[in-house]
Parts: structure tokens; sequence; C-alpha cells
């Protein structure tokens, strides 16, 4: 093969799956700075950092937490498009919690104890419910998660009797309002996840049964990993990064609405996981990307909004993204792109 | 096995694909029957004739999903589309004067073109469905943004015309909108089961491999099926603008869930191969039959719609899957 060196050297520069989402997230701050020169300035205000940066990351925090639930399932050849209705949910059992309506009163931490594990099992319950669906019965997991992401926004908005409930306990605005060492709680949350999913995947060997079954879940099932018992596993994870994204999200806006808590969070989810580099088709991923993609999109949401641009642009950005994104990843798109390369190159 | 059996196995075999079908159906008359005994005036021409006419764009998109889905595929973007189509219907007409003549083929063309983006990308980089029409969704959503975030209501005549002409079916009515969706799904039934391109998105369904050993074309067949359901989707865009006098990009958020409900509810196999355009056209009815029931009801909220939308498509699903597996049992 003439071309041996040519491949060599894109496969060095490709090997470092990282380079591209660091490039990318690099790239949008140096922009952001241009444009809002104030962008990279932290402070200390009142007690904790602050500044544009840090707002990025506060508010990047949900997305990052849903992501790498949904990284996890994506890697087993799977996919979770009722995450969005699973913080809605979320959102409303934790509200309805903190109100007293399920008997828990107002003084005390107890009553946050009590709102934050009834929403994450409630979280984790819907996770159980999808992977259920797709172990047992086999279905596509697009569609076995379609009907939670159909039926969630009714159950939630059934929870909440169709009204924004409007969050008065105090103690809960710390999960999304607060700061600890400094940084915002919620990011503390979202590294918290991320660290410790790190760890698991890359000191045990879950992390290599989860790239067996992605990259051929026949072949690590005949070679003894317990294939449906993690995934099912995956699936319960994946509703428990959702619902702390929910418990996050509702402490923000001091609110849970049923009908838009969450909206589009699955496509974002899906979007920060494919721009960090974990492959769609399964068994390739990574944590460290998948963080930076959701940084990248929040980054470029901030970006938007403080450009004077109307933030409307967003969307159609990041439809742009999604095909450029999508387009690098498909092998048939790069031998076509590396054929034009060559070919141009031989007759010049 | 005895020899009593395998007869009657083989007679099930035949009647597999239908019973979906035949399921749909008779829970749509189920439906009709129990609303018409529990609740008065429900029993009238016009309450049905109602069901075509509020979800005739509706009907024009699952049309268009159908055939995506036979083949495997599936096309996140339609609800998107149809917002696009009524914002650039409403901006051209109302705030560029442009002749609706000029601007409903236009609309249409624009459509098609997103649908061959899409069949495009897919077929050419094998890139997967969902990925593409989802990021073709948030392009179709992002442009007709900005358009403009604000509502453009017409009062365009010719709009007004196709907007509030009935034509009389004796003592009730249908709207020019409802006339165009039936059209649709007849066509869609003739391209289905009547045309080298229907069978050829059953073989894909089938087994993309096999088509493309038979000689069959199905690359050609890949990308015309999302053309098809771009063009039905700015088609159901066009209806909608007729049924809401505006353009907004914020219409027919989520549609395509219901879209893919009708679908599957119609008895479609989410995998390919197997199913029928007239099973949507009852699966369509059904939504529309719920939110009938859930209105003359009147003491349940609406989102009890789309809780029961869920459980029909579980039930569905699970249905396949049952089926499924008898199929590959044996």
């Amino acid at each position: 093969m003439n071309n041996n060196e040519h491949k060599s050297l894109f496969q060095r520069i490709g090997s470092h799956p990282l380079l591209s989402p660091i490039a990318t997230l690099l790239l949008l701050i140096i922009i952001s700075s241009v444009v809002n020169p104030s962008f990279l300035r932290i402070t200390w205000f009142d007690g904790h950092f602050s500044g544009s940066l840090i707002d990025v990351l506060n508010r990047a925090a949900p997305l990052m937490l849903v992501s790498t639930g949904m990284m996890l399932v994506i890697a087993a050849r799977g996919l979770d498009i009722s995450v969005g209705a699973v913080v809605a949910i979320t959102a409303a059992v934790a509200a309805l919690i903190t109100d007293g309506t399920y008997g828990a009163t107002h003084s005390g931490l107890s009553t946050l104890f009590i709102a934050v594990a009834g929403a994450l099992i409630t979280a984790t319950l819907c996770g159980l419910w999808n992977g259920l669906l797709v172990v047992k019965t086999g279905m596509q997991p697009i569609i076995a998660t379609l009907i939670l992401m159909v039926a969630g926004r009714g159950i939630a908005q059934l929870i909440t009797g169709g009204q924004i409930i409007t969050i008065y306990y105090a103690p809960y605005f710390y999960i999304g309002n607060g700061f600890l060492f400094g940084l915002p709680f919620a990011l503390i949350i979202a590294l918290l996840t991320a660290i410790g999913l790190y760890v698991l995947l890359t000191r045990t060997a879950l992390g290599l049964f989860i790239r067996a079954i992605g990259l051929n879940p026949v072949a690590a099932h005949v070679a003894g990993v317990r294939s449906r018992m993690i995934t099912l596993s995956l699936y319960m994870f994946c509703g428990f990064t959702a619902g702390l994204a929910g418990l996050v999200i509702s402490s923000n806006v001091k609110s849970a609405d049923g009908n838009n808590a969450g909206q589009l969070m699955e496509l974002d989810a899906i979007l920060a996981v494919t721009l960090g580099g974990t492959a769609l088709t399964g068994g390739r991923f990574t944590v460290v990307g998948t963080m930076i993609g959701a940084l990248i999109i929040q980054t470029l949401t901030s970006m938007i909004y403080s450009s004077g641009l109307p933030p409307q642009v967003n969307l159609a950005v990041k439809a742009v993204l999604v095909f450029v994104v999508m387009l690098l990843q498909s092998n048939e798109f790069r031998n076509s792109m590396r054929a034009v390369l060559f070919k141009s190159g031989t007759s010049t | 096995m005895n020899a009593v059996s395998a007869p009657i196995t083989r007679h099930w075999h035949l009647d597999a694909r239908y019973v979906p079908l035949l399921i749909t159906i008779a829970l749509f008359f189920t439906m009709a029957i129990a609303g018409s005994i529990f609740f008065d005036g429900f029993f009238a021409p016009q309450v049905f004739l109602n069901l075509l006419i509020d979800n005739a764009f509706l009907c024009v998109v699952a049309v268009g999903m159908t055939f995506v889905i036979l083949t495997g595929g599936i096309d996140l973007s339609v609800g998107s589309i149809i917002a696009l189509t009524t914002m650039i219907s409403a901006s051209l007409v109302q705030q560029h004067h442009i002749s609706p003549f000029i601007t409903i083929p236009l609309v249409l063309l624009v459509g098609s073109l997103f649908g061959l983006m899409h069949g495009f990308l897919i077929q050419r980089f094998r890139l997967q469905p969902f990925i593409v029409t989802l990021a073709g969704m948030f392009l179709a959503r992002g442009l007709s943004y900005l358009i403009s975030t604000e509502s453009i209501s017409i009062d365009n005549s010719v709009y007004r015309f196709f907007a509030e002409t009935r034509i009389p079916l004796g003592s009730a009515s249908l709207s020019i909108s409802a006339v165009i969706a039936l059209a649709v799904v007849l066509i869609g039934m003739w391209l289905a089961h009547a045309t080298q391109f229907g069978r050829t998105v059953y073989a894909i369904g089938g087994d993309e491999a096999s088509a493309h050993l038979m000689g069959l074309p199905v690359n050609q067949t890949l990308i015309g099926v999302y053309v098809l359901s771009g063009f039905c989707s700015a088609l159901a865009g066009v209806i909608m603008t007729f049924y809401m006098l505006s353009g907004y990009s914020l219409h027919a958020v989520g549609l395509e869930l219901d879209a893919i409900a009708a679908v599957v509810i119609g008895g479609t196999l989410l995998r390919g191969g197997i199913g029928y355009v007239a099973g949507t056209f009852f699966g369509v009815l059904i939504l529309g039959i719920i939110q009938t029931l859930i209105v003359f009801d009147g003491t349940l909220s609406s989102w009890w719609t789309r809780i029961v939308v869920g459980i029909l498509l579980l039930s569905f699903c699970l249905l396949q899957q049952f089926l499924e597996a008898r199929r590959a049992t044996r």
C-alpha cells in the first residue's frame, strides 16, 4: 500500500479521541472572550467564585449529569430518549414532597432528604422500566424509551395537576443555587458523579464489559459477560442521572413545570455525548469527552446569548454542529474525503 | 407437532401480519361504540368527520412516516418542517405579498429538499436515520425561529377560502384539508401496494441486502422515502396553515411523536417490512378519538391523552414483539 504512511499519520492524529472536543471547546472559549472580554474574568464575590465562566459551568451541570448516563446507554448500543420526561417527573415529585403533599413537614432538613431520596428513587424506577422493556422484550431502545417519553410528560402533569408548582422550601434551593468551597454545588454533584463513574469504569472490569457489549452483544454474551444485567443497570443509572438533573433544574428555577422542564434535554444530551467522541454505534466512550461535550454546548449557548445575536440562532447552530460531527464520525464520509484528497494529490 | 395442529399454525402464519391491523380497526370501532353509549351527542356524523378535520395534518404526516418506518428508518424532523412551512408561508404571503399559488409549491419544494438532504446523508454516508433527522429537526426549527419568533396571522383571501370552505356531506360537512388528507391516504395505499416504489420499500424493510441482490433500486428508494416524508410534512404544514391561519415557529412541537405513535398503533412493525397505510389511517383516527372522548368526558384533564397514547404504544409494541417471537420460533 502506497498510502500507508498517509494512513498512519491520519490515524495518529485521529487516535487522540479527546483532541477535537478539546480543540472545539478552546476555540469556543477564545471566541467567547473576544466577543465578551470579561468572559474569562473570575472574581471572588460574596463567599464564592463568580463570573461568566463559573456561570457556564453551573448551567452545564444538569446537561453533564444527563450526558454521563446517556453516554453509558449509548456505549452499550442503546439510547434513552425519555430523559427529558424523567427530568420533568423528578422535578414534580420533589416539588410535591417539599410542598408537604405527601405528609412531610416544612421544618428541618429531613424534608430535604425525603424529597431528594423520593425523587431519585422515582427516577431510577423510570430507568428500570426502560431497561426492562429493552432487556426483557427485546424492543429497539429508541422505541422502548419513546413510550416513557410520550407518557412521561403526561405523568409529570398528572403529578403536578397541570400546574407549575412553585417551591417555597428554602433548603431545597441549595442544590441548584448553593456554593460549596466557592464552587456551584450543582457543578460539584456533576463532577463527583463523573469522577465516581470514571474510577468505576477504569479501575473495575465494568468499562471493559460495557465496551464488549457495545462492540458485539452476542460475542460479549458468549464470552460470559452478564450483558442483560449490565444493560439493565445502565438504563437505571441513566434514569438516576436524569433524576439528579431534575433536582438541580427544579431547585435552580425554584419550581416544577411538568410540561416544559427538561424539554429537548434528550437531544442536547445525545449531542453532548457525540461531540465528546463517543461512538453512536456503541463500544467507544469517554467520560471526560462527554463532560467536555456538555461544556461545548453550554459555552455555545452562552456565547450566542451574550453576543447580541438572536438566541434563536442557537438551534440552527446546533443543527450544523450535529451534521458536521456525524459526518466526521462516518467511515464512508472519511473514506470518500480521503479519496478526494488522494485523487487531487496525485493529479497535481 | 401432530398432524392436526400443523394446518392451524400455517393458517395463523398467514394471518399474523394482519393481526395488529385488525386489532387497530376493532379498537377504533370499540372506542366509537363506547363513546356513543356513554356520551349524548357523540354518535353524530359531524363528530366523526371532525376526527378527520382536526387531524388532517397528522394524517398526512403519518402517511409519509409510514413509508420511512417501513424501510426501517425514522423521521424526527416532521414537526419542525411543519413549523417551518407555516412560517415561510405566513411570511411570504403576509409580509412580502407573494401569491399563495407561488408560495404553496415553494414550501412543498422546501420540505422535499429537506427530505432529500436527510435521505442523501442516510443513504450515502450510512448515518443513523434518527440522528440525521434529529439534526434536521433542529435546523428546521432554528430556521423558522430565524424568520420570526412571533406568530404571524394570515388574512389572505385564498388561505381564508381554503380554511373556511366546507364541503357538505349530508347533514355534516368536511373541510378541504380533510379531503386532501383522504386523498393522501389513498395515494399512499396506491404507492405502497401497486407500484415498484412500494414493493421496493417493503423489500428494503424486509432485508436490505436481499433487496440489493434482487436488483431493486434500493438507493433511490431509500432517498425517495425521506423525500416523500419531507413532502408530506410540508403538505401537512400547508394544511396546518389553513387550519390555524397563522405561521408560528412553535406550531406542531412534538408532532413527530404523535405521527410515530399513529404508525405503530396502525400496526406497522418498527423494524420495517410489515405495515399498512390503511392501518396508519386508523391509528390517526384512534389518536383523534381518544382526544374526543376526553373532551366529551369533561372531567379528565388533557394530559390523560398522553398517558393513554403511551399505554397504547406500549401494548402495541409488546404485541409486535410477541408476534415476532412467535414467527421466529417456528
